[in-house]
């Protein structure tokens, strides 16, 4: 490999720094022992230790959590299942239009896909909570987990599934037991990327969630309106080391699989 | 003991009638007739495209006739799905479980049929053995060489002891020295067995060393179905004759005469004499067909019926045989093999070298088409 010119590190540093240091600013400010945000008054973690005592900001939490679960574990399936129709059946009447159409929510902006649900919901009289949201989030991450679930699908040997057929599979039987375990990295990368959507997402929560349930999103939203306390600089740490985690073990989990087929 | 094939009472394993094929408007398999017997070994052989994948998935199950059926034992398969036919495959690109070890992808069918155990481990060593796999058993099928993946599906389409085992060209990425020795396991495995095998080849040789009888297709349809010997010896028409082995084919007029035909087949040459069944009228047009190891080819002028000269055009050493590619006067190349009996420095002829050829009445065969 060639080594860094005095170009090429002066390139990356800024870019580097372009990206990162905000994030790196919200973390150290954090850990600032003052309640003023832009006056750095010594280390201390007793941001943290108030954020726990804050019950609305726990709820909040323990609300985006299951939602971001139980949500991407439906879009999971959901996903999955459109995915092998769509890559696996015989060339039926409009199939084109249907693969064409997985994709439209992905290009749909926001605002509108909430706007819509929100008409929906209010339409058929469910009342927004925990529910809705659910409902919501698992609409729009679907649609990402089968474009990534029927990527792997395309390049997935039909005949193994014929194999099993052969040796006295069902046809669900070959799919739980050679198709599935052989897709599993990118079912596994479709939750992790469905359970982030759901974690991050502000816009389609608005609509959707109502007094009885508020994500954290909209929890940080609203109080930064108020004015930056760190205790959201707390939070918002959390927040990264989740996602972090979250994308590194994807990465990992990816990594891995490459290697073993090789 | 009669061939089952030459027998009018015996009983069918597998009865193709009239099925056809299509994909689209494009005919796959084109209205085949064809019955296979228990404990054969048939050889199904062709060019690409012939339609011999298709036969095979019409068999396990994973394509309907379009039109025709299909009897199993007596019985029509069609309505049966590929799970519930005591039929395995092995297929073209071995289709081996990447995510399981080689025991597990052998032991696979015979969990589905929910074996015992103790019977079912006994049955997979007994697979591992019989294919020479057992140091592999724990490996995963990348980690294994192409030889061994091969038999690994073997094993694994074997293991639950099929009335009929299909194979998919399966030794079409073998080097030649595994691959006969993998052909002569197979016939070994299928006398040990019982099994009735299918095996699609487009290797002349391979369905030659192999098979109780041999199908040669072309564009959906069985050309001739014969033992090899017959098949070789006796093919009905120019596209068998010229798809097994070498051979001469000499285009002519048939005269017929009281034990065969007398052939004219080029200004100023003698005619040639073929002994035959085959009526032919007068004046029709028609090929002889004479393999290359039938003909002897001489310095002088040899006592024969049938002879013509020539001078050597080219000569391929094989090492065991040559084959020598004669041009005559009449622009005809002829091919004659002889065997290596001598040192190669002893050669009798060489390049340039006017000699004669010569064979027996018997030695080729008329046809027709
Ligand atoms: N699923 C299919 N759809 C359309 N055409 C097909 C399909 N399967 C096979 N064919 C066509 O049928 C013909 C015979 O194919 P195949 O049986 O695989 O030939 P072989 O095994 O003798 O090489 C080929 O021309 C192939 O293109
Ligand atoms: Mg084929």
């Amino acid at each position: 490999m060639r080594r860094l010119t005095w170009f090429n590190t002066t390139a990356l540093t800024f870019g580097f720094a372009f990206l990162y240091l905000p994030v790196v600013i919200l973390v150290v400010y954090s850990f600032n022992s003052s309640r003023l945000v832009t006056v750095w008054a010594g280390f201390s973690t007793k941001w943290y230790f108030e954020l726990l005592q804050n019950q609305l900001f726990i709820d909040a939490a323990w609300v985006t959590l299951r939602v971001a679960a139980i949500s991407s574990t439906i879009a999971t399936i959901l996903g999955t299942m459109a995915a092998y129709v769509l890559v696996r059946s015989a060339r039926f009447y409009g199939r084109t239009l249907f693969s064409g159409m997985i994709y439209a929510p992905l290009v749909m902006p926001e605002v509108i896909t909430g706007l819509s649900l929100l008409l929906l919901f209010i339409g058929i009289g469910l009342d927004r909570g925990l529910v809705t949201i659910i409902l919501a989030h698992t609409t729009f991450s679907m649609c990402f987990v089968s474009v990534v679930v029927s990527s792997r699908l395309a390049n997935f040997d039909r005949s193994l599934e014929e194999a099993a057929l052969d040796l006295g599979c069902t046809p669900f039987h070959a799919f739980c037991l050679v198709t599935l375990p052989n897709i599993a990295p990118a079912v596994i990368a479709g939750w992790l990327l469905a359970f982030s959507l759901s974690l991050d997402d502000l816009v389609i929560a608005s609509f959707t969630a109502g007094p009885s349930a508020t994500t954290l999103p909209i929890r940080i939203w609203s109080s930064v309106r108020l004015g930056v306390s760190p205790e959201i600089n707390a939070l918002s740490t959390l927040l990264i080391a989740m996602v972090s985690i979250g994308v590194i073990t994807a990465a990992l989990i990816s990594k891995r699989n490459l290697l073993r087929q090789n | 003991m009669v061939d089952p094939w030459n027998d009018p009472d015996a009983k069918p394993l597998i009865s193709f009638q009239n099925v056809t094929k299509s994909f689209g408007s494009f005919l796959a398999v084109d209205n085949l007739s064809l019955d296979i017997f228990e404990k054969e070994f048939f050889a199904l052989l062709g060019p690409s495209g012939c339609g011999k994948t298709t036969l095979l998935r019409m068999l396990a199950g994973f394509e309907a006739p379009t039109s025709g059926s299909i009897l199993l034992a007596n019985r029509d398969i069609t309505p049966i799905p590929p799970n519930k036919r005591t039929v395995n495959m092995m297929f073209q690109s071995y289709a081996l479980f990447p995510h399981l070890s080689v025991y597990d992808n052998i032991a696979f069918g015979l969990r589905r049929q929910k074996m015992p155990k103790a019977q079912l481990a006994s049955r997979v060593d007994e697979m591992l053995t019989l294919t020479r796999l057992e140091r592999f058993a724990n490996r995963r099928p990348h980690q294994i060489s192409g030889g061994q993946r091969q038999r690994v599906a073997l094993a694994r389409s074997l293991a639950k002891a099929p009335k009929l085992l299909l194979l998919d060209e399966p030794m079409g990425a073998l080097d030649k020295k595994l691959r006969q020795e993998t052909q002569f396991e197979l016939v070994d495995i299928q006398e040990k067995t019982g099994t009735t095998f299918v095996i699609v080849t487009h290797d002349q040789e391979e369905a030659m060393t192999v098979a109780t009888r041999v199908g040669v297709m072309n564009e959906g349809q069985l050309v001739q179905v014969e033992a090899p010997d017959v098949i070789y010896e006796n093919p009905n028409s120019t596209y068998v004759a010229s798809f097994l082995g070498q051979i001469n084919l000499i285009e002519g007029r048939a005269t017929p005469t009281a034990s065969g035909i007398d052939l004219v087949w080029a200004e100023g040459q003698p005619r040639l004499h073929c002994k035959t069944d085959v009526v032919f009228s007068s004046g029709q047009r028609c090929h002889l067909a004479i393999r290359p190891e039938k003909i002897m080819i001489h310095a002088e002028e040899p006592e024969s019926r049938n002879k013509v000269c020539g001078t050597v055009l080219d000569i391929a050493y094989l090492g065991n045989i040559s084959t020598y590619h004669v041009e005559l006067i009449s622009g005809h190349v002829i091919k004659a093999q002889t065997t290596n009996d001598r040192r190669i420095s002893r050669r009798s002829f060489t390049w340039d070298d006017s000699v004669w050829l010569s064979w027996t009445d018997t030695a080729a065969v008329a046809l027709a088409n």
